[in-house]
């Protein structure tokens, strides 16, 4: 650049300014930070999130140990990640619509969806996703970043029917690069929409660091570009989750269009059981971030509050633990399906040019080939 | 009763279905205030506003997906595509969410949208808005895939598709949008979607086509009409489900078939109903399966976009051709 050209530039006018903050209550030793949200007063509120962290942690845990015995098909655990899941899905209102990813586990269940569904879904069968959550809600989505765009059209319709209700987008830091979060986002700019996207910042998107994944700053910031407000809050607290969660969702409700939260936080875990991170991250960086984790954080807090004790967690776990394997044994015993259900859902009603591949499969399955 | 083109068809279709059911929202790119770069949804948003017939970022992934999740909750959108060949951004959304979502929820959810696309060769158009790729959509289970071949069809079938409680895929024929002419009575008839409409009975071959096709097959008919070959034409007009006891119940009859799309030959759709056929209705053939199509080729630009495209020449060879073997 030539001493006349940077001249000139200094003399170009700002014409935007941006700014993202970033939302942390709780210090990794569990210090509180800055003055808590009024929510945080109320003990029971915070017992609430941390016995659904607990849950969420005893169950992938157990997840975990029945596909390795099994028992189970490939599961994608959300270790470390459960302030997330739980901050995000106990902010919203039953009428509101979850758009979650494959890792979201601890959200579906706060949302009602049952262990044993959850499994069952899992363990390879279709009807998990019937759900004993909020009927409206959307199921698992397995392809990264592809249920962005059906949180605009939720959203579009909670808009066209005037209904104060809002979606919530669950997905990952390697989701912000595709082109379908972005183009979800940008819609929802335009057209003011209550939709809250959610990018649960893990850090890795299987074996590719956040660093290759973009040079951005921060994710939050990806919103700005489509017209709205993005904030990074520390996804290790879930103080802060749901504090950031709870202001969006209640602008949004209000009209005031959509907000993207970044949660910062660190998988712990494999990708899924199908993979090993140990072939690409050090097992130093996991032993750090373990001191991060978001259920000792909120315990040392409530501890200090005294608020929690020794019996209150040894019960819980107990009761986290029976819960578990009570519903182990319940998807255990769900008995198999007739192979011709496969095509039960795939029409409102079945055409007839499938009704015979239906009674082809019957009639296969009875050892009667048709020719 | 209005004598109209198809694409006015497609408008009176569009207009009806937003008017009988306020689920319905049209969707995509200047849909609104320029009425679509065909016109199909001309004075659409004046007359329903603009919260139903949104134009849309420029984004085709994006319209594909918004219906998804509109449909999920109850809404009706019918998302516009404007040339086949951009619709490929969508090939995600079709297949891993629109088509299963009913079966991956067992029921819970389900995906009533529409996702309509010019398509076809024939208009002198720049690169990239000449292909048939419906065979590709075709594959993929629990889609409909439509195409009507007259104004009464497109009507009809457009009607039936936006009421539908599954995922359609509404192929419009370009080259015919305003060369097809019908008198439609704009009266609610929606057209059945896994029915094909036998446009002309016959005895001695089957001519089976769908959309822009349908005219230079039905064409071929009449001048076969002259040699003495009485022809049968069958626009399929769905293609998937598609009507396999049309096919079968004709070639039963007249034990010669010629296939003619302007898709290309390998793996075109032409293929599936060829294998019907042979499954099901060899033993009343009298002559080979013939397929009239598009080469293997890419759809060459206007100067010999003629060439590659089914002629009536050709389909008339080859349907005379069947008729002297057996």
């Amino acid at each position: 650049m030539t001493e006349q050209s940077a001249t000139a530039d200094q003399e170009l006018p700002v014409i935007a300014r941006f700014e993202v903050r970033r939302r942390s209550y709780l210090a990794p030793d569990g210090k509180v930070l800055r003055q808590l949200p009024a929510f945080a007063a109320d003990a029971n509120v915070l017992r609430s999130l941390y016995r659904g962290m607990v849950l969420t942690r005893t169950f992938d845990l157990k997840a975990v140990s029945l596909q390795r015995t099994g028992r189970l098909g490939t599961y994608a655990v959300s270790l470390g990640q459960e302030a997330v899941s739980v901050g995000v899905a106990s902010a919203m209102r039953e009428e509101d619509v979850i758009v979650p990813s494959y890792r979201d586990n601890g959200a579906l269940l706060w949302r009602g969806m049952k262990m044993e569904e959850i499994l069952l879904f899992w363990g390879g069968d279709e009807r998990g996703n019937r759900s004993s959550g909020p009927a409206h809600d959307l199921p698992y989505c397995i392809p990264v970043g592809s249920q962005a765009p059906h949180a605009a059209g939720v959203a579009y319709a909670f808009f066209l029917r005037k209904q104060p209700r809002v979606a919530v987008c669950l997905f990952g830091d390697g989701a912000t690069s595709k082109g379908d979060v972005w183009e979800a986002m940008n819609f929802a700019g335009v057209w003011k929409l209550p939709v809250i996207f959610v990018a649960n910042n893990n850090q890795w998107a299987i074996s590719v660091p956040l660093k290759l994944q973009t040079a951005s700053e921060t994710l939050a910031q990806k919103a700005i570009a489509a017209g709205f407000a993005g904030e990074q809050v520390d996804g290790n607290d879930v103080i802060a989750v749901h504090a950031a969660m709870a202001d969006a969702i209640a602008d949004a409700r209000a009209g005031k269009g959509p907000r993207l939260i970044e949660a910062l936080t660190y998988r712990l875990s494999d990708h899924t059981t199908a993979d090993d991170a140990g072939r690409y991250r050090p097992a130093e960086e996991v032993q750090a971030r373990w001191k991060e984790e978001p259920i000792a954080r909120l315990r040392s807090y409530l501890v200090s509050q005294k608020v929690w004790g020794k019996s209150d967690e040894e019960e819980l776990v107990a009761d986290c633990q029976q819960r578990v394997e009570a519903a182990v044994e319940r998807y255990l015993a769900v008995g198999p399906r007739a192979p011709e259900t496969m095509f039960d859902y795939l029409y409102a009603e079945l055409p007839r040019v499938y009704a015979s591949q239906r009674e082809e499969l019957k009639r296969n399955r009875h050892g009667r080939s048709d020719g | 009763m209005a004598e109209v083109t198809l694409v006015e068809a497609i408008t009176l279709a569009l207009a009806r279905a937003m008017d009988e059911d306020p689920n319905v929202v049209v969707l995509g790119e200047d849909v609104g205030v320029n009425g679509g770069v065909f016109r199909a949804t001309a004075g659409l948003q004046q007359r329903f506003g603009a919260d139903r017939v949104i134009d849309t970022p420029l984004a085709e992934l994006l319209i594909s997906g918004l219906c998804v999740g509109m449909a999920t909750q109850g809404l009706k959108p019918v998302g516009e595509i404007q040339f086949m060949g951009f619709m490929y951004p969508c090939i995600d959304q079709l297949v891993n969410h629109a088509s299963r979502i009913r079966t991956r929820t067992q029921g819970r959810l389900s995906c009533p949208m529409v996702l309509r696309t010019p398509y076809g060769a024939g208009i002198r158009a720049p690169e990239h808005h000449s292909e048939s790729t419906e065979a590709m959509l075709a594959h993929i289970p629990g889609l409909r895939v439509v195409t009507p071949s007259s104004p009464e069809r497109a009507y009809g079938l457009l009607l039936g598709a936006i009421r539908d409680p599954d995922p359609v895929v509404f192929l419009e024929p370009t080259r015919i949008y305003r060369a097809a002419k019908g008198n439609v009575e704009d009266d609610g008839e929606a057209l059945p979607l896994d029915v094909a409409f036998i446009l002309r009975e016959g005895r001695d071959v089957t001519l089976i086509s769908w959309g822009a096709m349908v005219k230079e097959t039905s064409a071929a008919a009449e001048e076969l009409a002259a040699d003495g070959i009485d022809a049968e034409v069958i626009d399929l007009a769905t293609l998937k489900p598609y009507d396999e006891d049309a096919v079968l119940s004709s070639v039963a009859k007249t034990g010669r078939c010629v296939i003619v799309h302007e898709a290309a030959r390998t793996g075109g759709f032409g293929a599936e109903i060829a294998a019907l056929i042979a499954e099901r209705g060899l033993l009343s053939l009298l002559a080979p399966v013939v397929r009239v199509t598009g080469y293997d080729t890419i759809v060459p630009l206007p100067r010999l976009e003629q060439e590659y495209m089914p002629s009536v020449g050709r389909i008339v060879a080859a349907a005379r051709n069947a008729c002297q073997s057996g």
